[in-house]
């Protein structure tokens, strides 16, 4: 068998997964969780045998069928295969194969763990569509079946008023920005004249070469008639903006934190490893369209979601809305890192990220479940003995994503700060070390307050540690925790989705972040402050000590910087204007004066005519031989 | 005193008027039918005036027929009438106004 059939095989089993699913074994509960958990599994394996087979750098990049052509439109379905997206298929399936896995315990007492596996075979197979695209119309169909099956996900608790408004809100804010994606999409083509992401990569190289760029343009850009550079401003944040919209930057990072009303593995995958990585990755994917100005946009909302949400992140209550404040600002990070043209960086980052992550995830969904869905973290307390499965892999997360070395986060955070610290960029460079002290300091109050001290609460008391099935998922994550720095991501495969690298043993590796000792200590400094403060305040506290301390600001923060209340305010007020205007027009002027018109002069008439009506037949007698009458006078008559 | 087509027609022209006012007016439909077969006589009459002044035959011809149609329409109106009669119990036309809305 041709190796570039496997990658096809790979895309396509999640689908067929969620086929059976819904047709056949909606009734089977464990047939369905082990269709859809064999489908990822496979396609993992896959995945392995065709890097192992051709490395990270295969010799056939593209695969692809022909789909349409209209006039010189030609799009493909096509599979582009490079260190980029092989390393993304790396993730999204074995990260998403863990989760499936811990699903299948999570989940086991629901009454619809069946669709549930649909959907998460759906949104599998989206995700991996978005991953393998070679151009912009496929890439944006799998996004928005990204986005179809996430509503799906995160709205599966649909019973509950608030899951079916946070899905709601989730798809809707997305499709804010996809809106935008779609114009810049179409400003590509317009602009470039084609959609294939190596034929747009080799034209820009083309016209980089070349200073003659009339006859450059396939049509006059529709915006206007700007020069090159700014028609490619405009085209890069028109493509941001679906990254803003499916990495939740600000100002559409509101969905985010709603969508924690699907099931905890939900958050993880969605959260954790693959839907909010869509816009990054998709930022890394068309890098070579970006110029300048567009990446400097980039970099400072990347920085100022990234300061935003962790700041939130201190006084928040509830264990998942605290990891997906903290997903928010890691991914704020990855954006600022591709905004500081370090597209290496964010992939890094990006990937360590959705290991240790996926793992806070899943642990919180451990402790959740352990607790009887129990959210607040007020609640919970002197967990090490009762859960000691969870409790460990859990430090181990939070150590990966503060950034203590040796975990993995603190390799990808590092190169982050080198790179902010590389491209002269020192104001980002002081918010990243700032979000990192942050970050330490939200994660150890979250550690510290759930796990360490007495049971505060009777739930507390009787926790009890996950099945063997939710635990062992959350091991080899945090396996992964561990090593992912130092294993070689970055530099034998990580550099190489852009420049071919020398590849360096382990022990290099590990050593890598010394290149750079100033970012290397600031980091680690900025850990440990965060360290510090967060053990001084929260050890062994009974309440929240912060509030009295911050006053107004920390009422600020634990409300979200009242972003949903000002969105309320300004743009769903906005929005209710305009529909009830829309709504006055609809009733009074087309439905009232329009159709009332027509309608009431049908009626008028009828009312008259019938008077014409008795029913006696004398009348109409004497009306036929009138008519008679009238007929000779004027046929004959004249 | 010479008598003309004119006076025929005349004739036929009062009959038929005759017959007009007692369809329009005439309360019982039993009248009623009666002066619709006045109107009919008074077209027939016309017809065989005509026939008669202009010494062609087709007048009286088409009066064969009509009277023969006549018959045929009596004994299917004078039937209609009885069925009504005995469902409503009445001949008067105002009685007969379910066609109204």
């Amino acid at each position: 068998m041709k190796l570039e059939v496997l990658p096809w095989i790979i895309l396509f089993l999640p689908l067929l997964a969620a086929t059976v699913i819904t047709l056949f074994t909606l009734r089977c509960r464990t047939t369905s969780a082990l269709i859809s958990i064999g489908a990822i599994v496979t396609g993992f394996i896959l995945t392995i045998a065709f890097i192992g087979a051709n490395g990270f750098h295969p010799a056939v990049s593209e695969t692809a069928v022909n789909w349409l052509s209209i006039g010189g439109l030609q799009i493909d379905f096509g599979l582009k295969l490079d260190a980029l997206s092989l390393m993304m298929l790396l993730i999204v399936t074995g990260v998403g194969g863990a989760i499936h896995i811990y699903s299948f315990g999570y989940m086991h007492e629901d009454k619809g763990m069946a669709r549930f596996f649909a959907f998460m075979s759906l949104f599998t197979f989206s995700m991996l569509g978005v991953v393998l695209a070679n151009n912009f119309l496929m890439m944006f169909i799998f996004w928005e079946l990204v986005g179809v099956s996430s509503y799906l996900l995160i709205g599966f608790w649909f019973e509950k008023p608030s899951a079916g408004d946070a899905a709601k809100k989730a798809f809707i804010t997305n499709r804010l920005g996809d809106f935008g994606f779609l114009l810049g999409i179409l400003a590509v083509w317009a602009f470039l004249g084609s959609l294939n992401f190596s034929a747009l990569q080799d034209r820009i190289i083309e016209h980089k070469n070349s200073a003659n760029t009339i006859g450059f343009f396939l049509t006059r850009f529709p915006l206007g008639d700007f020069s090159f550079d700014m028609n490619m401003t405009i085209i890069g944040l028109l493509l941001f903006c679906g990254a803003v919209g499916k990495s939740a930057q600000f100002p559409l990072h509101v969905w985010l934190p709603d969508a924690m009303e699907g099931p905890t593995p939900v958050s993880a995958l969605i959260h954790a490893a693959t839907m909010v990585a869509a816009g990054v990755y998709m930022l890394c994917r068309v890098l070579f369209l970006l110029n300048a100005d567009a990446l400097h946009v980039i970099a400072y909302i990347g920085g100022f979601t990234a300061l935003l949400a962790a700041l939130i992140a201190v006084q928040q209550n509830d264990i998942k809305r605290i990891l997906a404040y903290s997903t928010l600002s890691q991914l704020g990070y990855m954006v600022m890192a591709v905004g500081l043209s370090g597209p290496t960086p964010a992939m890094f980052h990006l990937t360590t990220h959705a290991f240790f992550k996926a793992l806070l995830f899943l642990g919180a969904g451990s402790v959740i479940h352990g607790l009887h869905e129990e959210q607040d973290i007020w609640k919970m307390g002197g967990l090490k003995k009762k859960m000691p499965v969870t409790f460990w892999t859990f430090i181990i997360g939070t150590l990966a994503l503060s950034g203590v070395p040796p975990f993995s986060g603190f390799y990808s955070k590092d190169s982050i700060l080198a790179q902010a610290l590389n491209t002269k960029n020192y104001l980002l460079f002081a918010v990243a070390v700032f979000v990192a002290a942050l970050t330490t300091f939200y994660m150890f109050r979250l550690f510290f307050v759930a796990f360490l001290g007495e049971a505060r609460t009777e739930k507390a008391k009787h926790a009890h540690e996950s099945p063997k099935v939710m635990t062992l998922p959350l091991i080899a994550l945090a396996v992964f925790a561990v090593i992912g720095g130092f294993i070689g991501i970055t530099n034998n495969y990580g550099s190489q989705f852009f420049v071919e690298h020398e590849p360096l043993s382990v022990a290099q590796q590990a050593l890598e972040p010394l290149h750079n000792i100033f970012p290397m200590l600031l980091g680690i400094s900025a850990v440990a402050v965060g360290l510090f403060a967060a053990f001084t305040l929260y050890k062994n506290a009974a309440t929240d000590p912060l509030p009295a301390k911050l006053g107004g600001l920390a009422t600020a923060m634990k409300n979200r910087f009242y972003f949903d209340e000002l969105y309320e305010a300004t743009v769903i007020r906005a929005h209710d204007f305009i529909a009830a205007v829309a709504d006055w027009i609809d009733r009074w002027i087309i439905e009232g004066a329009c159709i009332g018109l027509v309608r009431g002069g049908t009626d008028l008439t009828g009312r008259a005519l019938r008077l014409a009506q008795t029913g006696n037949l004398q009348t109409y007698a004497f009306l036929f031989v009138l008519g008679v009458a009238l007929l000779l006078y004027f046929v004959l008559g004249k | 005193m010479h008598v003309g087509l004119q006076h025929y027609l005349v004739v036929s022209f009062m009959l038929f008027s005759l017959g007009l006012l007692g369809v329009i007016m005439r309360r019982n439909l039993l009248v009623i039918y009666m002066s619709l077969e006045l109107m009919l006589n008074a077209a027939n009459l016309a017809l065989v005036s005509f026939s008669r002044f202009n010494n062609k035959l087709d007048g009286q011809v088409l009066v064969f027929f009509i009277i023969t149609v006549a018959a045929a329409e009596v004994a299917v109106g004078l039937a209609l009438i009885v069925a009504l009669y005995r469902k409503r119990q009445s001949a008067h036309v105002e009685d007969l106004t379910s066609m109204k809305l």
